[in-house]
């Protein structure tokens, strides 16, 4: 066969592989009250770092995503009962999670902290807090780890069904400090109004146990066409630069971390 | 099995620390909510309009509005000024409990002094004169005559709204306390086994109904004797 | 002052008005049959109607919004696993919060309307009949349109129960008015504002059902002379 046809056959399998793109709308779960990875802007519409890639990796995909704005501790559910595809809102992989959904790789990773009073001093969490009152978010990591690590050394540990009803009441002096993601608590607390006086306080907590390999897109267990795709567009927009695009809009470091 | 109960027996002692949660809510919500309640149903019965225009502005706006908005303005409103927070009331209001009361006792209050009020006005007239004729003044027929009576008669739909403050009470759960309700949920967010967690919930609620509703029938058959059908 | 949240909260109260009438309507006939349910001479039929009023007014509606929502969703699936099907019916939220609260509100009606169709005097069910009107026929002509002015109290009742406890229904995340309040709160750390912003549209919302359920309640009582004391 000579060159040209071989050459024009291979064009046409490009072609019709680009053509065959799977055009049923993906569905992704996101909590939208979570800034600055997602949250509403006042018109009501979704916005954030976690809103940008999910639309960044459809766009690298070649497929339609809708977007199902949700309560945090019904994002697994949700997507047991295929209310959604994927969950794309700041959630861990850890080995609990694992054993009820599949993961793509990370997007990113950053570690907990807890925010205070300015001034106070953490050593170790087990023994400064004992007796204090620690809030968190129902059903994320930082409430497994508190639940697991904190409550059976004796800190009291209080939960909520948003991290922002949390810093409300740390502000108000119901709780003596707060665990959560360290970007999200110095972008949406300490950096803010609200957070005057406040501080990020004590050890990066980051246990693998229970905070795993970072964020990753949560799917359906055993579904293992949606998690390779999304891994695959995730490394692809690391190498083509739209990932840092997306990460020097809402930050001034690198977030993907290096394990 | 489709269904997993072995998490549910496990996790009973938070179930029953819930119970215990719901009916201390219940009871503190419900005493100074009725210690309330009285002096807004005489408010409401009185003929000088401004009181009586009072008493009704209150309960209208209470009834009017929804339970949670009543909690969430008391619980994260209230603690939004920083005024508050440096006032003499701060060691109450920070605490969930007392917030959870103070809102629940405000609600009750309004609604059963619309009921004692109901009660008080639908008095069978001949009750009134003859206090009158044996010479009484005003406190002593509302204290002797008028209460008592509007208050046995008001024991059915009293009862009625008991029942309904103490499905209320699973709001308190919103605000971080850990009810019934509040243990349903940590459950249910710890195993992702919503519908187990909340059937336990349900079931607790049902058998709480049940005895408070018993109670009331012992309460009516010892308040309302005079109402029963004659036995011979 | 609502920091350009206001119209992201009207539209919510949009959807609360939407949510509340398409409940109620669910309500009413869910309520017509649980109140004949209870009133049938059959024991089983009049049995299974007391369960589900007794049942569903035992237990709170936060409960049974968490319940039929998550927990509903939930066991659907499990058996649909077991069954070895793949396949599953999404459900919107919207239509979700209308079979949660309209299957509640169900319940609470059928003892309004049972109470209702207990008033109205025997006499007018036996001279239906001895006209040789069919059962359906007095139930339709002679004892709905009765039924009406007698429900009308309950009635407006449950609906302003109903109108407020459409709030819960922000727990399970339906966009209405109660939810978008908790996001402008959460965004600006101001909950005393927007709480008090929505207690105010509730409060208008109850004012504008009581004077229509009012005018409702003198048109259906027009033959009737008012009771003077």
């Amino acid at each position: 066969m000579n060159k040209t046809v071989l050459l024009g056959a291979l064009a046409l399998c490009a072609f019709s592989f680009v053509a065959r793109a799977d055009d049923a709308p993906l569905r992704i779960g996101i909590e939208a009250a979570y800034p600055p990875f997602s949250m509403k802007t006042p018109e009501g519409e979704i916005s954030g770092f976690d809103y940008d890639i999910g639309n960044a990796l459809c766009e690298e995909m070649k497929i339609k995503c809708t977007w199902v704005v949700q309560e945090f501790d019904g994002m697994i559910p949700s997507l047991k009962v295929r209310k959604v595809d994927a969950v794309l809102s700041s959630m861990s992989i850890t080995e609990d999670r694992l054993k009820s959904v599949d993961f793509s790789k990370k997007y990113y990773h950053t570690p907990g902290k807890f925010a205070m009073k300015a001034g106070n001093v953490i050593n170790d969490p087990l023994v400064d807090l004992k007796g204090k009152r620690v809030g968190v978010q129902r059903s994320s990591t930082y409430d497994r780890f508190a639940t697991q690590k904190l409550e059976t050394a004796g800190v009291v540990v209080v939960r909520y069904s948003t991290q922002s009803e949390a810093f409300l009441d740390l502000v108000s002096g119901r709780l003596d400090a707060t665990l959560a993601d360290i970007i999200y608590t110095d972008e949406s607390f300490i950096k803010t109004p609200l957070g005057q006086g406040y501080a990020l306080v004590g050890p990066d907590i980051n246990d693998p146990a229970f905070f795993g390999r970072g964020a990753g897109i949560a799917v359906r267990k055993g579904d293992k066409a949606n998690a390779d795709r999304l891994s695959a567009a995730i490394d692809a927009i690391r190498t083509n630069g739209k990932y840092e695009q997306v990460m020097t809009k809402y930050f001034t470091y690198d977030i993907y971390g290096q394990r | 099995m489709i269904l997993d109960y072995n998490v549910i027996w496990e996790n009973l002692p938070l179930y029953f620390g819930g119970a215990l949660v719901t009916l201390k809510v219940l009871l503190i919500s419900l005493f100074f909510g009725l210690m309330l309640a009285i002096p807004l149903a005489l408010m409401r019965v009185s003929r000088s309009p401004l009181i009586n225009f009072a008493a009704w502005l209150y309960t209208y706006v209470i009834r009017g509005t929804p339970m949670l908005v009543q909690l969430f303005l008391i619980y994260f409103g209230l603690a939004q000024f920083e005024t508050v927070r440096q006032s003499v009331l701060w060691p109450y209001l920070s605490s969930a409990t007392f917030c959870a009361c103070l809102a629940f006792a405000i609600n009750t209050g309004a609604y059963s002094a619309e009921l004692l009020a109901g009660s008080l006005k639908s008095i069978p007239h001949g009750e009134i004169e003859a206090a009158k004729a044996m010479g009484m003044s005003r406190a002593t027929l509302y204290r002797r005559i008028l209460l008592p009576s509007a208050l046995r008669r008001v024991l059915p739909q009293y009862s009625n709204e008991v029942l309904m403050m103490m499905q209320t009470t699973s709001l308190a759960s919103i605000v971080t306390l850990v009810d019934i309700t509040g243990a349903a949920r940590t459950v249910s967010a710890r195993y992702y086994l919503p519908f187990e967690a909340f059937i336990t919930a349900a079931v607790f609620y049902l058998i709480l109904t049940f005895i408070l509703t018993r109670l009331f029938k012992l309460a009516e058959r010892r308040w309302l004797a005079y109402q029963a059908p004659r036995k011979h | 002052m609502l920091h350009g949240y206001g119209s992201s909260i009207l539209e919510g109260a949009w959807l609360t008005v939407n949510l509340a009438l398409t409940s109620m309507a669910l309500a009413i006939v869910l309520g017509l049959i649980g109140a004949t349910l209870r009133l049938s001479p059959v024991k089983w039929l009049a049995r299974s109607g007391e369960a589900y009023t007794t049942v569903i007014r035992g237990i709170p509606d936060l409960v049974l919004i968490l319940l039929i929502f998550y927990g509903g969703q939930d066991l659907v699936n499990r058996i649909a696993l077991a069954l070895g099907s793949t396949d599953y019916i999404d459900i919107n939220p919207f239509v979700a919060g209308v079979c949660t609260m309209g299957f509640i509100f169900g319940a609470y009606l059928s003892e309004t309307f049972r109470g209702a169709f207990m008033a109205i005097p025997k006499g007018q069910i036996e001279a239906g009949l001895a006209y040789g009107m069919s059962n359906g026929q007095v139930f339709w002509r002679i004892l709905v349109p009765q039924m009406v002015r007698f429900a009308l109290p309950g009635f407006t009742n449950n609906w302003l129960v109903l109108t407020k406890s459409t709030a819960l229904i922000s727990v399970i995340g339906l966009q209405d008015m109660m939810f978008k309040a908790k996001s402008a709160a959460d965004a600006t750390h101001e909950p005393f504002t927007f709480f008090l912003a929505v207690a105010g549209l509730y409060l208008m919302l109850t004012s504008v059902s009581l004077l229509v359920l009012r005018f409702l309640g003198k048109h259906y009582s027009a033959s009737i002379k008012a009771v003077e004391l």
